[in-house]
């Protein structure tokens, strides 16, 4: 009788002793006051002090209570739990701070005059003016160089994923990786060195636009890849059984399905350059007028914009350079939103 | 509309690895052939050198000659997406576009190819469906998508697919692996109406399923793994489950293999 040599530890081998569902809020608490309270004592001033020792409290005890309540597996079990739940506060008080941080600074001077006017006629130094040059200097560089890096990359990927074979795929998807790899100020001075010294080219916003390429090609390269090679094979060869060549088995069947993730690919790649400011440092030069044709002479720009103002140190200045940021955080927040709004509308369908 | 296929001396290579070796047989018009055999013995690679589907496959290749009535699969300057439109193919999983609607699923083969008035298509769609004995149940859904059909449904859209390009021969590769014996039931059915334009070839594991629905069945079987696969023999169906002229064929059938 196997069983019977089994000698059951309680009642039911099903039941044990559990912890109320509280319990790791109580620990949380716990945990943040006597953090609190340590550091008052030890006459520790830094919020980020108390913080840590509360997290370290609230994983060794909520162990040591578990442990003892419920047994090792179990405690084990909180631990994991506990330690995702510590690493995900970890990761989003910055982000959340930051966010916070912006929109708290950059309010004071964000109004439809902000958004409208240059810094044309105010010196640096005093309050006014607004950063609609750098604005449209960012839609223009960044609209010119996804124009450029969208239907590259999306070609690119289709190249590897469905036809690429053999050195040159492999040679391609080398380099891909290389200039993924790129320091944006290399890039920069690439651009600086062959459109504007080799080949005489004055700055403009377009010399920018050819950096933010560069950047950008293998980002868009890299996703739209993933999304092709998530399409299922059974896919491609059905359609080629009904007799469909092979570029409209890609336009047609390969492209509709995987859309959406690319356009969300394009979109955070669109964010990513949005962002960048070295190469547009060296090659838009930057302006304080507004300069619509990007073809021809200097530009400004959202980030160096706010690199300028910061540079210039004076408060009103500060306050510009915190409303820009503002701005160009959100700019990106709606792209953002919408890449998921059209992955989300042009997912596969699957509804009955 | 059914033509015949021949088939001489055809090997076909994954890479350097011989696949199948050697195969030579006729497949009637208007009749269902199945090709029976234990897995890995190259069934579905002989099927897919019928429509030259294997050479999507990396490193996939093949040798010898299929002839559809007098024309050579394989000859000069011939378009394997031309042949595709004669031969169509259905597959071992459901796999209907999912971007796609039941109708635009239906309509894809045409409408990839060229221009159709939207009142062909309405009527091609509406007998490839019923061909498929797909109409009744899906009729008030035609621009629901496809996806959202059940499995067997799935695999009966997936055949009206095939036979709204009007093909001459339909090759099938183990359609009712992934379905229940009501859908196989209805896929058999359908099977049995569908020879009566087409030539269809079937692959399939279960011997039953062969009995029921093929005219004439083909073993196939390999030495040893690693070796090619090979055709054992070719029958009318009551022959080779009743008195198949190769042991190998009886030990297979009767379950005393290996």
């Amino acid at each position: 009788m196997s069983h019977a040599t089994i000698t059951p530890k309680s009642a039911s081998s099903l039941h044990g002793a559990r912890l109320p569902r509280w319990f790791p809020w109580a620990a949380a608490a716990a945990s943040v006051a006597l953090g609190f309270g340590i550091s008052a004592l030890a006459g520790l001033h830094s919020d980020i002090q108390w913080a840590l020792i509360a997290a370290v409290l609230f994983l060794i005890g909520s162990y040591a209570v578990a442990s003892a309540v419920e047994g090792k597996r179990q405690a084990k079990d909180r631990t994991a739990t506990s330690l995702v739940w510590v690493a995900f506060l970890l990761a989003v008080i910055p982000l959340a701070s930051l966010i916070w941080e912006t929109v708290k600074q950059g309010v004071k001077v964000l109004d439809g005059y902000f958004l409208t006017h240059s810094m044309g006629v105010v010196a640096d130094a005093e309050p006014g003016g607004g950063i609609y040059h750098a604005l449209l200097g960012t839609l223009e560089q960044v609209g010119i160089a996804a124009l450029i890096s969208v239907p590259l990359g999306i070609l690119t990927a289709i190249y590897l994923v469905e036809y690429g074979r053999g050195r040159l795929a492999q040679a391609v998807t080398f380099f891909v990786d290389v200039m993924t790899g790129i320091p944006s100020i290399v890039a920069g001075l690439f651009i600086l060195s062959l459109w504007i010294i080799m080949l005489d080219m004055g700055y403009s916003g377009f010399a920018g636009s050819l950096a933010l390429s560069i950047l950008m090609i293998p980002i868009v390269v890299r996703s739209t890849e993933e999304m092709l090679k998530l399409v299922p094979n059974e896919l491609r060869e059905a359609s080629l059984a009904l007799g469909i060549p092979k570029w409209r088995t890609i336009l047609k069947v390969v492209l509709p399905t995987s859309v959406g993730g690319i356009v969300n690919g394009v979109m955070l790649a669109i964010a990513r350059i949005t962002g960048e400011t070295a190469p547009v440092l060296l090659l838009v030069w930057g302006t304080a007028t507004i300069n619509a044709n990007p073809f021809d002479g200097p530009q400004a720009s959202l980030p160096m914009y706010i690199y300028l103002q910061y540079n210039n140190g004076s408060e009103p200045a500060y306050d510009r350079a915190w409303a820009a940021a503002l701005t160009l955080i959100a700019f990106i927040m709606v792209l953002n939103l919408a890449a998921r709004g059209i992955a989300r509308w042009k997912a596969p369908k699957t509804g009955r | 509309m059914a033509k015949r296929i021949d088939i001489s001396g055809l090997n076909a290579y994954y890479g350097s690895f011989l696949a199948i070796e050697d195969i030579s047989m006729t497949v009637e018009p208007r009749s269902v052939t199945a090709f029976i055999g234990p897995s890995g013995c190259g069934k579905s690679t002989f099927l897919r050198t019928l429509n030259r589907m294997h050479e999507v496959t990396p490193g996939g290749r093949v040798e010898g000659k299929v002839m559809l009535d007098d024309e050579d699969l394989y000859g000069a300057g011939v378009d394997p997406v031309s042949v595709r439109r004669e031969i169509g193919m259905v597959f071992q999983r459901p796999n209907p576009f999912p971007t796609m609607s039941v109708y635009d699923n239906v309509a894809a083969g045409l409408r990839l190819n060229g221009k159709y008035k939207k009142s062909e298509l309405d009527d091609v769609v509406e007998k490839s469906l019923r061909g498929a004995n797909l109409w009744n149940e899906v009729k008030d859904r035609l621009n629901k998508p496809g996806s959202g059909l059940s499995g067997g449904q799935q695999q009966r859209l997936c055949i009206a697919r095939a036979i709204a390009v009007q093909p001459k021969v339909l090759l099938m590769d183990e359609p009712c692996s992934a379905l229940d014996p009501i859908s196989t039931l209805a896929i058999e059915d359908l099977i049995g109406e569908l020879k009566e334009q087409f030539t269809i070839v079937i692959v399939t594991h279960n011997m039953q399923q062969a009995a029921r629905v093929s005219d004439r069945t083909a073993f196939f079987n390999l030495a040893a793994v690693g070796q090619p696969g090979r055709l054992i023999e070719i029958d009318d169906t009551e022959r080779i489950f009743s008195n198949p002229s190769v042991q190998a064929t009886e030990d297979y059938i009767s379950g005393r293999f290996g």
